[in-house]
């Protein structure tokens, strides 16, 4: 007797802690307020038990030394490393002092909430920056370049985004009678299994490769996958749109599309004005005409007909339209204009992508790729899972509609065992898309104005409520159109993991009134703070997970004195900020966003997770054949034209290319061969470690024994070449600087890449300038510029750059910027 | 002679996808410092023929691993087979396993000593 229980929380995880993109189910096991155990939850459908390494090691991370554990208000110089332990209302009310400051005299808009991935962050960084009335809430990687784009660019074609499928809309899983199983999965530039937030998925694809599923690797390096795929398609990074058009090119000319969803569900056959290159509308033919309104060809009536997109159909019945062809059209002014069709204008831009030049440019032989589209194309079903690498290039929109055609012509949209649309479950929205009427929302339109990039970057105006990455760090130093003066950092390492040029970064931090960051441990770009405030891992908060599907609850198992979660933290400088902010207390404003799924956030606690029911618009499969996509309730796609658009409407009205196609990017031996006579080595980054989420995870012992330095992949025989051996430290430079990396001689990459790992400091180094934790040793982003988004504000070239590699000399120092 | 264990491991290799997990549920599960415990995953890159390779991550039990005795003396399994993402491991009696092993190839067949 005399033992203390243990007791046994049910819940969910998303970061802080594990560092993912959260949703499996596990139980804590807290012994005297402390964790002592984690067990994956054997019940719960998403993970069946299961569980990734940096969840279970958890128990390390929760009652770490290094924990923050009160806030802390800056009293030497930034970098300086020098703290003064404050109360929580000290630094409240200090931070509502200065930001009110800042509010006053320059608008809320110069206050810029950034955050990064994998922490349930976006609702409470959003509640906190449109409390305060700023428009401004960033992700501050270059490019945006990490999934927000590539739904973007995807909801531009399809009105919605869509995964791969492995039954996870189901409890009953892969054993639903509904569900199938892909014959067929393209896995796209995804180390899928490895990697940090969606190693959970990568084992839904492991699930299914048991059950049959056949594997189309893309990737430059040869991952666990590429090992065991039935076609490997080892391209040139940057390459994937030319890829993507060469398997549109066999497909086409092969006849292996699905001529049923084609001719029924796409904008195939609208028709395009050959002298503006622009798709003809309603107004065109008639001065009353609806410019929102398309024309096809009636071929028996030799006149045009009318898609009418308000009823999302033809205006006459019965009508077959011409889907290939040209035909002449009189406008309303008399004139006369030859026209073809977007399928025609389709098979036009994919001739330009024979196999032969595909190969050139991809340097994959042309029998892969045409064995793989053949492969992909007459499997059914089949499903595309695509990685990071799709956003890490500047010309990723047409990249992303190439890779969204491939599913939609091959007739693998919505359909069980193919790509699947996955909305929020029971469309519970917990922060302000644009069109959202949630809780979470600026308080009007005209708050929106000031979003820096809106105006020039349409997709970011529709699509991507967040300012443009790139323009907000040069708005700092240039402080036009209009100055920035504070910065609330909350996930966001830019310093260390997320931000490109981390020394221009460091000059940003130095540049601004304000700084507050939001952690759970120190690192390098908490340094710059005037204020740092201690939050909580995923085990001492109440959240709820809607992204995707179930909906499920994150339930408190423990806390850490002096810790606050970042909804709490938020939670009460918005209502400081905000004298209309409507909502008492953090459940409160949890029951308002759950109203849709008919739960309380009581219930959903009870419940643990929720499925949306057959027939709701978050449940599969076939929506849009059952009018469950459109408000209207009409079968179709919410895009403007009601269809799924191989020819992007939208983009041809934003004056961006509507056709899918490749562009090369800027630093390659292609685009830059006077670069490529200095830097002969094509530089990619980011390959992930199981132990690590991005930047996180190098202070926790069971991990860092994982992956215990920065590590550098380089093949065997041009490490030879270099006279470089295993385990040795190398610089790799660049015209940007130079980092030193520790070499590990394999031939999983090709002889002429490298994959340096990102997101390196040192925790167990000093924190106080020069030192900053090592941040100026091995950080491979120091080598990457800000700067080069992609024409629509999106993407960037992250995942290949060049560079030159040599040995370092012992004693050799490191430039501290 | 010291009698064979009676229970084992069954490793199907060839779904090991080198997350760690294992490794990382032991160290939970008996607080071992870094660097031991019960099972370590080693990577193992063969080159093949024509310049091409293979990669493979085995789960390899160690000198430390009990076969969470602890844990099945309560009904459950070993932390490492319980938490496995890929689900290659299995725990059972020797006999079960070897039944096992003549259903798939690339499987290893483990009994602790």
């Amino acid at each position: 007797m005399g033992k203390t229980e243990t007791k046994i929380v049910r819940t969910t995880s998303w970061s802080a802690g594990p560092g993912c993109h959260g949703g499996c189910g596990l139980m804590a096991h807290i012994k005297d307020g402390k964790l002592v155990k984690i067990e994956g939850d054997p019940d719960h459908p998403w993970n069946q038990g299961r569980l990734c390494a940096r969840v279970l090691a958890m128990t390390q991370y929760a009652d770490h030394k290094d924990r923050l554990r009160k806030p802390l208000k800056r009293v030497g110089e930034r970098g300086e490393g020098k703290w003064e332990e404050i109360s929580w209302d000290e630094a409240f009310d200090l931070i509502e002092k200065k930001m009110d400051t800042i509010r006053k005299d320059f608008g809320p808009e110069s206050m810029v909430f950034a955050a990064g991935t994998g922490r349930d962050i976006y609702p409470w960084i959003c509640m906190l920056a449109y409390a305060f009335d700023s428009p401004n809430v960033m992700f501050a990687l270059t490019g945006n370049a990490c999934y927000g784009p590539r739904l973007a660019a995807v909801d531009t074609v399809q009105g919605d985004y869509s995964v791969f499928d492995a039954g996870q809309w189901f409890p009953d899983r892969y054993d639903n009678p509904n569900f199938e199983v892909p014959e067929c999965m393209i896995i796209w530039g995804y180390n899928i299994h490895a990697t940090c937030p969606d190693n959970l998925f990568g084992h839904w694809i492991t699930d299914l490769m048991k059950k049959g599923t056949k594997i189309i690797n893309i990737d430059p390096r040869l991952s666990w996958f590429a090992s065991r795929s039935k076609h490997w398609l080892q391209l040139r990074p940057g390459t994937d749109a030319a890829l993507a058009m060469g398997f549109h090119h066999v497909i086409i000319s092969e006849k292996l599309y699905d001529t049923e969803f084609l001719t029924k569900w796409t904008n195939g056959h609208h028709l395009v004005r050959k002298d503006t290159e622009r798709t003809l509308r309603e107004s065109d033919l008639t001065g009353s005409g609806s410019k929102e309104n398309y024309v096809a060809w009636d071929p028996d009536a030799s006149e045009p007909v009318v898609w009418d997109t308000t009823e999302v159909a033809f205006r006459k019945i019965d009508v077959t339209p011409m889907l290939s062809g040209e035909c002449e059209v009189t406008l309303a002014d008399g004139c006369k204009v030859a026209c073809y069709t977007v399928w025609d204008a389709f098979k036009a831009e994919v001739n330009k992508y024979p196999l032969a030049e595909v190969e050139k440019i991809t340097g994959v032989p042309a029998k892969d790729i045409a064995a793989a589209a053949r492969f992909y194309a007459k499997s059914k079903p089949a499903a595309i899972h695509w990685g990071v690498a799709v956003d890490m290039t500047p010309a990723l929109t047409p990249l992303v509609q190439a890779i969204t055609c491939l599913w939609a012509l091959t007739g693998n949209l919505d359909v069980p065992g193919g790509n699947v649309t996955a909305r929020l479950a029971f469309d519970v929205a917990p922060y302000a898309l644009p069109g959202s009427k949630g809780a979470i929302r600026l308080k009007s339109e005209k708050l929106d104005e000031t979003r820096i990039g809106k105006d020039r970057y349409m997709p970011m105006n529709k699509f991507y409520w967040r300012s443009q990455t790139d323009l907000t760090f040069d708005q700092i130093f240039t402080e036009d159109p209009y100055p920035i003066k504070g910065l609330w950092l909350q996930t966001a390492g830019v310093m260390q993991g997320l931000g490109m040029d981390p020394k221009r970064w460091r000059e940003a931090l130095k540049k601004l009134d304000f700084v507050v960051a939001v952690d759970i441990f120190h690192t390098p770009t908490t340094q710059y703070a005037d204020v740092v405030l201690p939050t909580g891992t995923f085990l001492e908060k109440d959240s709820f997970r809607s992204w995707w599907v179930p909906l499920q609850s994150i339930n408190k198992a423990m806390s850490t004195p002096d810790c606050k979660s970042d909804a709490e933290i938020n939670f009460e400088l918005a209502r400081r900020f905000d004298k209309e902010f409507k909502f008492e207390n953090l459940h409160e404003l949890f029951d308002n966003i759950l109203e849709p799924s008919g739960l309380t956030f009581k219930q959903l606690q009870e419940q643990g997770w929720a499925f949306p029911p057959e027939g709701s618009t978050s449940c599969p499969y076939r929506r849009h054949e059952r009018g469950l996509l459109r408000g209207d309730k009409k079968p179709g796609f919410r895009t403007p034209t009601g269809l799924f658009e191989l020819w992007a409407t939208l983009r041809e009205d934003w004056d961006t290319e509507p056709l899918p196609h490749h562009e090369e990017p800027p630093f390659t031996p292609v685009s830059r061969p006077d670069l490529a006579e200095k830097y002969p080595l094509i530089l990619s980054t980011g390959r992930r470690s199981p132990a690590f989420f991005h930047s996180e995870h190098r202070n926790i012992p069971w991990l860092r024994d994982i992956d215990p330095d920065p590590i550098v992949e380089i093949h065997p025989k041009t490490a030879r070449a270099h006279d470089i051996g295993h385990g040795e430290w190398i610089w790799i430079e660049n015209w940007m600087g130079r980092a030193r990396l520790k070499a590990k001689l394999t031939p999983v990459v090709p002889k002429w890449m490298i994959m340096a790992a990102h997101g390196w400091w040192f925790p167990e180094k000093k924190a106080a300038e020069p030192s900053l934790f090592g941040a100026w040793e091995s950080n491979i982003n120091m080598l990457i510029p800000m700067g080069h988004q992609g024409k629509d504000g999106m993407g960037a070239p992250i995942k290949h750059s060049m560079c030159k590699i040599y040995k370092c000399t012992p004693g050799e120092e490191v430039s501290h910027g | 002679m010291a009698k064979q264990s009676e229970y084992g491991l069954l490793i199907d290799y060839e779904y090991c996808t080198g997350c760690f997990t294992c490794q990382i549920a032991c160290a939970q599960e008996y607080g071992w410092e870094p660097g031991m415990g019960g099972i370590r995953v080693q990577e193992i890159v063969q080159n093949l023929p024509k310049d091409k390779a293979y990669l493979t991550y085995l789960p390899f039990p160690t000198e430390l691993c009990v076969l969470c005795k602890p844990r099945t003396k309560k009904g459950l399994k070993p932390a490492c087979v319980t938490h496995c993402m890929s689900g290659c491991m299995t725990y059972g009696t020797i006999d079960e396993l070897t039944e096992k092993l003549k259903e798939k190839p690339r499987q290893v067949l483990w009994a602790p000593k």
